[in-house]
């Protein structure tokens, strides 16, 4: 008796670890993402529809926190010598991460070893040139592209009779003083990430470089220009926008998000990738157009340039053939057209690819949803110059710091916008120094 | 000849003792050799390329007038958050000390904020005081104060201070509730005897009694106010608006995990260290002999 009911539980036992064995020839691939929220949810159904779509490899995605958050942890990960396959890093680290030699696969290297091809024309240029090495070859693999641009409650603007959406900064400033004069909206104009949208989109829209040796891209010994006329100007211009009451400082990086979908401020510029949170929090009626431009100083807009994330291969001791062999499957994967298609329509980043693009326009999503190609066409809209490439500089995390550091003095009055863009080249400069004698090999 | 006591199982102690020592070192000297390290090296993200630079990073740190900005707005968070909290908790623990109805509830009430932790606070008091969304932030900004510690230096100093004060008020209270009830009541029938009011039973008796209390929990609260409110400051401000808030941990914090430049982070770390064994040594050296025990 008792030896039966050993013998069973034996069986038991061994049914039970023979089970996962069959599904642990899968192989598992590691990947930390950045996106929260919504965005997040869909990054996951993402994962799913990789996995459910072959049997050998299973990716495991995982919630890191803030982009800052999950590209130091993985670093950290890496230093401890046990990183993730993956990693999705803002393109804001993008320097950081080429500089990093052995700890990074490039995406060209991976896919040849794995004998995957994959066009890099397939991508769209400004995706694609923000991601590759000087010769054209994809060290990253680009993700969640987006570009800025201006959110606008049509219901406000409606009530404050403005008409049509503005498209030059003067506009914006006539639309904001009738919607403060109506109370159309408790605040007017605020922005997201102050220096990507007023600094790094404005520059390229302006076709003014941030930086010297095309932003970067030319070189480690590049340095900031951020006390030419264009920026003064352009920070005078917001500094005296909140003077008047017309203009809301929401805080650093995201922290202005929560302010259009609320109803608080009419206008906001911000991602277009915020599409996924307006569609769900917004109660009136919205739009997403290209962002302003200075009238007196260019004449036409040029094209802006991307943000968001792109996904890094990181090397450990460890690691297998097969493992790599299924991240290259998983880029290949995320590229087909209709995942790309179906990526751009869920979350309001740009197609990564033409074909994806191609097909959301042959379905006429873009007829029945007017402005989710705003960002495409900020982006596609202009011959590419040097200016709308992209930035490549080291330290970029602390620099865009410094820059909305030196902004907030200013609009607290403490100084003048001559002084804040003088102060911020000069600390800016002495980060790309420090990174350049970190990284010089 | 004197007689010792011996264990004649000599492995035996050490055995008992090793895990303590394993912890010890493992959590803090292998650390903290660590960053005494890397302060004197100048390192890529990565740790791939790493040069051996010497009093570099120190010099660099004391020549940044932003270091020295970083010095003097801990001095001031750490002043205000240890006189707040110990001054309410002394209060809080006089008025619970009398004889009054449901004492018990009153003060298991003011126990509760301890068992919060220091970021979940932080996100408390954001529903307190954000000027958009918070209950107060709103009001203040209704009845015509320009509350907008976003961008105002001083109210997001004050926000701070006030979120880490709250924090740390219970275990104060704690404290000084215990020695409170330590004092003998004869003293103070004495005093009352004697004709002395409460006013003056407080500061000649009660306050002088408390001493050891008080100066224990003086050494705990600027301890705190350097290393324990990173949670807070995090969340509330990240050290803004234009690093108004930035204290030493936080700057040390924000140099190597978001800046990625660990050799500044860890010659910070190591001046932390330092400023801690100074502080430790001077205020068990010179102010531990006039406490009253």
């Amino acid at each position: 008796m008792h030896r039966r009911t050993l013998l069973a539980g034996a069986v038991l036992a061994l049914a039970v670890t023979a089970a996962p064995a069959s599904a642990q020839q899968r192989t598992e691939i590691q990947f930390w993402y950045a996106l929260g929220g919504a965005l997040g949810e869909i990054v996951q159904e993402q994962v799913k529809r990789f996995n459910e779509s072959q049997t050998r490899y299973t990716v495991t995605a995982t919630y890191k926190g803030s982009y800052v958050e999950t590209m130091t942890g993985a670093i950290a990960a890496w230093r401890a010598g046990n990183p993730p396959h993956i990693v999705q890093v803002f393109e804001v680290g993008t320097a950081t991460m080429m500089a990093a030699g052995p700890a990074i696969k490039p995406v060209h290297q991976l896919l040849a070893e794995a004998g995957i091809t994959l066009d890099p024309k397939q991508y769209l240029g400004g995706v694609r040139g923000y991601y590759s090495d000087t010769e054209g070859r994809l060290v990253s693999m680009p993700h969640n592209s987006s570009s800025a641009v201006m959110w606008v409650n049509l219901d406000a603007l409606e009530k404050a009779g403005v008409q049509g959406v503005p498209r030059t900064w003067r506009e914006v400033r006539a639309a904001a003083e009738k919607i403060k004069a109506t109370g159309a909206a408790p605040c007017a104009v605020t922005t997201a990430w102050p220096t990507w949208v007023m600094f790094e989109q404005q520059s390229a829209i302006h076709n003014v470089a941030m930086a010297s040796k095309a932003n970067g891209f030319g070189g480690l010994d590049t340095e900031l220009q951020l006390t030419q006329p264009f920026f003064i100007k352009h920070v005078q211009f917001l500094l005296d926008l909140q003077r008047d009451g017309l203009f809301k400082y929401a805080g650093r990086d995201s922290a202005g998000d929560a302010l259009f979908p609320s109803g608080e401020c009419a206008i906001s510029f911000n991602s277009s990738a915020g599409r996924a949170r307006i569609e769900r929090e917004a109660k009136f009626r919205w739009a997403s157009v290209p962002l302003p431009y200075h009238d007196d100083v260019v004449q036409s807009p040029g094209i802006g340039v991307i943000g968001g994330a792109s996904l890094w291969v990181l090397t450990a001791r460890n690691r297998t053939a097969e493992e790599y062999r299924g991240v290259a499957e998983f880029f290949r994967f995320i590229s087909r057209p209709e995942q790309d298609q179906w990526w751009h329509q869920m979350t309001g980043y740009v197609p990564i690819t033409l074909a994806g693009y191609e097909k959301a326009k042959a379905e006429g999503y873009y007829e029945k949803n007017p402005g989710a190609d705003a960002a495409i066409i900020q982006l596609s809209r202009a011959e590419p110059t040097p200016n709308s490439s992209g930035f490549r500089l080291g330290g970029f995390v602390e620099i865009r710091n410094i820059i909305q550091e030196e902004l907030e003095k200013a609009f607290q009055g403490q100084q003048t916008a001559q002084q804040a863009m003088e102060a911020a080249n000069r600390r800016g400069n002495a980060v790309l120094r420090a990174f350049e004698r970190a990284n010089r090999s | 000849m004197r007689r010792r006591v011996i264990f004649s199982e000599k492995g035996l102690p050490y055995l008992l003792l090793a895990p303590q020592l394993a912890i010890t070192f493992v959590f803090f000297f292998w650390p903290a050799g660590q960053a005494i390290w890397f302060s004197f090296l100048r390192q890529d993200a990565f740790g791939i390329r790493t040069v051996f630079v010497g009093l570099e990073n120190f010099v660099a740190l004391f020549e940044d007038p932003l270091y020295l900005g970083a010095i003097w707005t801990t001095v001031v968070f750490s002043f205000w958050v240890t006189l707040l909290s110990m001054a309410v908790a002394l209060g809080l623990a006089v008025a619970a000390d009398r004889h009054i109805r449901g004492a018990t509830t009153y003060k298991t009430l003011l126990i509760w904020p301890y068992a919060i932790a220091p970021a979940v606070a932080a996100v408390l008091w954001i529903f307190l005081v954000h000027p958009d969304i918070g209950v107060f932030g709103r009001l203040m900004n209704r009845i015509g104060i320009a509350w907008d510690y976003k961008l105002n230096g001083a109210q997001a100093m004050l926000v701070v201070i006030l979120a880490s004060a709250w924090n740390q008020i219970p275990y104060n209270f704690l404290f000084f509730l215990a020695g409170l009830q330590s004092i003998p009541r004869s003293v103070l029938e004495a005093a009352a005897i004697d004709g002395a009011g409460p006013q003056r039973r407080f500061w000649t008796v009660v306050f002088p009694l408390l001493s050891p209390t008080t100066f224990f929990l003086l050494v705990v609260n600027i301890v705190f106010a350097f290393f324990g409110t990173f949670g807070v400051i995090d969340a509330l401000t990240k050290g803004g608006p234009a690093k108004a808030t930035e204290t030493l941990i936080y700057k040390a914090y924000i140099d190597g995990r978001v800046n990625l430049d660990l050799g500044s982070s860890s010659a910070q770390s190591v001046v932390l260290m330092l400023a801690v064994i100074v502080l430790t040594a001077i205020q068990f050296r010179f102010i531990e002999r006039k406490v009253h025990y």
